[in-house]
Order: structure tokens, then sequence, then C-alpha cells
């Protein structure tokens, strides 16, 4: 079987059953994405295919010969982070980490997502959705974190957000004393 | 997961005829079967591969309607124009259910046939007439908040889990198919799904290596639309209970009502009782319960589910309140 995962090709005859997470993981030693669930329970397997982000543990391999693959490992190098990673840094969108490459790939396929104006279950109207952190937690909510860091994970998804400058984002509500 | 035949379909009618073999079915997103089939609940001998049919366009008709390819991914339905603007009810279902990434993959075919969440159909270690016939029904005297209160049998309590086809339900949606013989075949969605009785393994009228190809929706109903869903968590979680409904209002009066459920049945459920109970009358909340009174006529709660019955009603009442009011 033939594969293009981060713009690199790769040959490799794994079993039928095998899925798309453990292909990379397993096979082709690209071990950045992480199985949690392996259900599409958790989304820390979160990868983009022809751009779109899914569940690469509910995908088998040999379904995905002809699409684009990219990766957690595909995003940015250790030298060059990709401006989400960066984010989650500065931030602390994390404790533990193990949930981290599945909410950066995520988090690019969500924004990519608001930018071609989909609505979410959040959205007042459909057709011209704000976007706010309330519609970062509902589109991001396929991603579990079970250190909790998600405040740190809106936070650092609506600077990139911000920062691209593409996305109309709502003015944040300040918190009321108390709540 | 047992190993399986794997055939990649380049037509519908190729696809078809790959999957005349006992046992073989069609994988598209794959979401819903392979997590199945890695607990061994399904247990196909052959996957016919349809992910790249040519069944991915949402096509206007000349009577105002839409017929929608089976392969149109959840999260485009769900954002299309026309869609949002002439079927709100299913937009804002399909966008109460599962996640971004599972949206992306599922299709409209397979959300059709998505299987139940009875935790007991999923462990394979427990009875379950609907995974292994004759072997009893676990939630009956079991764990069943997630389970149905109308339309069971003493086989089987299971729900059908889809928020999609609430609305398409709603919606009178006609489903499109491709026969194992080469015929096409038209289903309206009140005859597609079958109650449990005693066999609840066999869940739609589908035949043997029967292909959805499409969904066909009616042009957009008049009135207000809108799907509430109540759920155990805020987001990414099956509903308890949900309501798709349009309703228009007309002096004063409702002119037209169409309500489906999901939590409820082994089916998206609609029962022209709760309808014929609005239509003609003022909105007031007296005749939104005598509504619920027609919905949970025969209700029945299993223990740890009862709590559906007076949540049903609440949640119908607060809908009707929504699409009634100014």
């Amino acid at each position: 079987m033939h594969f293009t995962i981060n713009g690199q090709s790769y040959e490799a005859e794994p079993d039928i059953r095998t899925s798309l997470l453990d292909l990379c993981r397993e096979h082709l030693g690209l071990t950045g994405s992480k199985k949690g669930c392996d259900h599409g329970q958790c989304g820390a397997c979160t990868m983009l295919v022809n751009g779109r982000r899914i569940n690469s543990c509910l995908s088998l391999a040999v379904m995905h010969q002809d699409d684009e693959i990219v990766t957690i490992e595909g995003l940015g190098t250790p030298e060059d982070l990709h401006p989400l990673q960066a984010a989650f840094v500065r931030h602390d969108g994390y404790q533990c980490g193990y949930c981290t490459p599945g909410q950066i790939c995520s988090a690019v396929g969500m924004l990519d997502e608001v930018k071609k104006g989909w609505p979410s279950h959040v959205s007042g109207n459909l057709d011209s959705p704000e976007f706010d952190d309330t519609e970062i937690s509902e589109r991001m909510s396929g991603n579990l974190c079970r250190c909790a860091a998600y405040p740190n994970i809106v936070d650092a998804i609506r600077e990139v957000a911000e920062q691209s400058g593409e996305t109309r984002i709502a003015p944040r509500q300040p918190a009321e004393a108390g709540a | 997961m047992k190993t399986f035949i794997y055939a990649k379909a380049d037509s519908a009618d190729i696809a078809v005829k790959d999957a005349r073999v006992s046992n073989a079915k069609y994988i598209a997103g794959g979401t819903n079967l392979l997590d199945l089939m890695k607990l061994q609940v399904e247990t196909p001998e052959k996957l016919v591969d349809i992910s790249r049919l040519p069944l991915g366009e949402i096509e206007e008709r000349e009577d105002g309607g839409l017929t929608i390819g089976a392969l149109v991914p959840n999260s485009d339905l769900a954002a299309d124009p026309r869609i949002i603007a002439g079927y709100e009810v299913l937009s804002r279902a399909l966008l109460a259910g599962a996640s971004g990434q599972l949206r992306n993959k599922a299709t409209t075919g397979g959300n059709l046939l998505q299987r139940t969440r009875c935790y007991y159909f999923y462990d394979t270690a427990t009875p379950c007439n609907k995974r292994e016939p004759g072997t009893g029904c676990s939630a009956i005297g079991g764990f069943n908040r997630v389970l149905a209160i109308l339309g069971t049998s003493e086989q089987c309590i299971a729900t059908h889990p889809s928020d999609m086809a609430v609305a398409m339900r709603a919606l009178d949606a006609t489903i499109i198919t491709l026969k194992a013989d080469g015929d096409k075949r038209r289903i309206p969605i009140h005859e597609f799904y079958r109650l449990p009785g005693d066999t609840p393994n066999i869940e739609t009228v589908l035949e043997a290596g029967e292909l959805i190809t499409h969904v066909e929706l009616p042009a957009p109903p008049k009135g207000k639309q809108t799907y509430r869903k109540v759920r155990d968590r805020a987001s990414y979680a099956f509903a308890l209970v949900s309501v798709g409904g349009v309703v228009s209002v007309e002096d004063g009066k409702i002119a037209s009502a169409a309500l489906a459920f999901g939590g409820l049945a082994h089916m998206p459920w609609r029962n022209p009782a709760v309808e014929a109970a609005l239509i003609g009358q003022a909105p007031s909340d007296a005749v939104f319960n005598a509504a619920a009174d027609a919905l949970l006529e025969g209700a029945k709660g299993y223990g740890s589910n009862d709590f559906k019955i007076p949540l049903a009603r609440r949640v119908l009442i607060a809908t009707l309140r929504d699409l009634t009011g100014e």
C-alpha cells in the first residue's frame, strides 16, 4: 500500500485491519499521534486528512491510500513551531501532554472550519456564526484532556485565531464577581 | 477485530455486486462500524468500500426539494446554505450530534444506519437479543438509563442513537436505495425503521445487500424549525430525549406541526396523535400538555430510565413554546 503523509511518500504492507493511527505509529515510526481510547471518544488520535480533522483510530489505513494525511509531525518542528504549538506552550495548554497532538491537529482543522463559516451547536445564527470561547469549547468537545487544561487550551486557540485576523471574534465578556 | 476481505467499489452497481456474499457490509465513514468491529459486535466477512462512489453531492430538484448523496458528510450537510435556509432542524440536529472529527467522516447514509448505544449490545459478555438473537435482553432489569420508553418489546428496549434521523423523520425524508438485483427503491422514512418486536436484530426494511444511494427532502416546510436535545453532558453525548420540530402558526392557531423524537424508541419516533392534538388549536400550555399526553400514552419506564417520561413531556412543551412564540 502507498501513503502520503506530511508530504512524504511511504510504502507499507500492514494487515488489512490496521487503522490509520496504527499504520502511523506501528509501521511508519510516526508516534506523535496518540492512542487514547481507540474508539473515537477522546480525540487523541486526531489527524488531518485532505485538510479535514478526523479520528484516525476509526479509520482503516487501506481506505486512505489516495489521501493527503497530516499528523502533528507535519505541522511544525522543535525549531520552527506551528503557531498553535507555540501558543499551547505559551499558555500551558497541557499538563501530561498526551492529548496535545490531537488537540493541536483538531484545532488546526477547527479553525479552518470557522474560516469556511461552518456553524456549530452553540451558534445563534447558523448562517453567520460568531466566534467566542463558548464556540471554541463546543467545537473542541471531541478532544478530551484528563488533566483538564481546558481553560488554557481555549486561551491558546483564541490567541491564534485573533492573530490570524481571518476570524471574527466576539469580545470576551468580563467574568462576574463570584461567578 | 476479525479479519475480512476488502473490496473497493468504483460504482454503485459494482458495490451491490461485490456485496452479494453472506455477511458483507458497506463501509464509508466507518465511524460506527469499525468501533463495533473492534469489539467483535460486528464481524463482517467482507467490507465493500463505497467511500469513493460519486454520491457526495447535494442537488436541487425542480419540486423545490433537495437530493442528498448518501456520502455527503454530516459536517458538509449541516453547513450547506440550502440546508440552513430551508431545513434548520436538520442542520441543528446534525450539529448536536457527535464531534467535529466524527461529523467530518460520518455520512448521511451511514448515520441513518447507526446501531444502538445500549451498553449490553456493546458488551459481548452479556446476553443481547439484538446482537445474538434468542439470548435475552440484559437491559430489562439492568442499567437502562439511556434506553427506550416507547415502542419497546420484551425482547429489546434499545434506542436509535441518531440525531440526524430524528430531523429527517420530522421532514418526511425519502430514502433511495439500489437493491442487489439492480432495482432502485424509494422508502419513505416512516416505513424505513422497524420496532424491535421479536426480531430486534432487524432494524430497517433494507434487504441484504441493498445500498442507500440518496436521501430526498421535500420542499422546505412552512413554519419555525428547531432541534432541542437533552443529554448528560453539554456536548458530545447521545440524547436522553430530543425533539425535532417544525410548526407553523396562522391567525393565532397552529396550522401545521411535525414533531419527531430521539432517545425514546428503537426508531426516530413520530406519532400523528401528537400533531393532531395541536393542529387547529391556539398555542397554550394546556394544548401542549394534551400533545404530551398523546406522545406518552403507553410509555413504559424500566427503572433507571423512568425519568424520561416526565422529561419528554417537559422537552416537548419547551420546544412547542419556542416554535409558537413570537
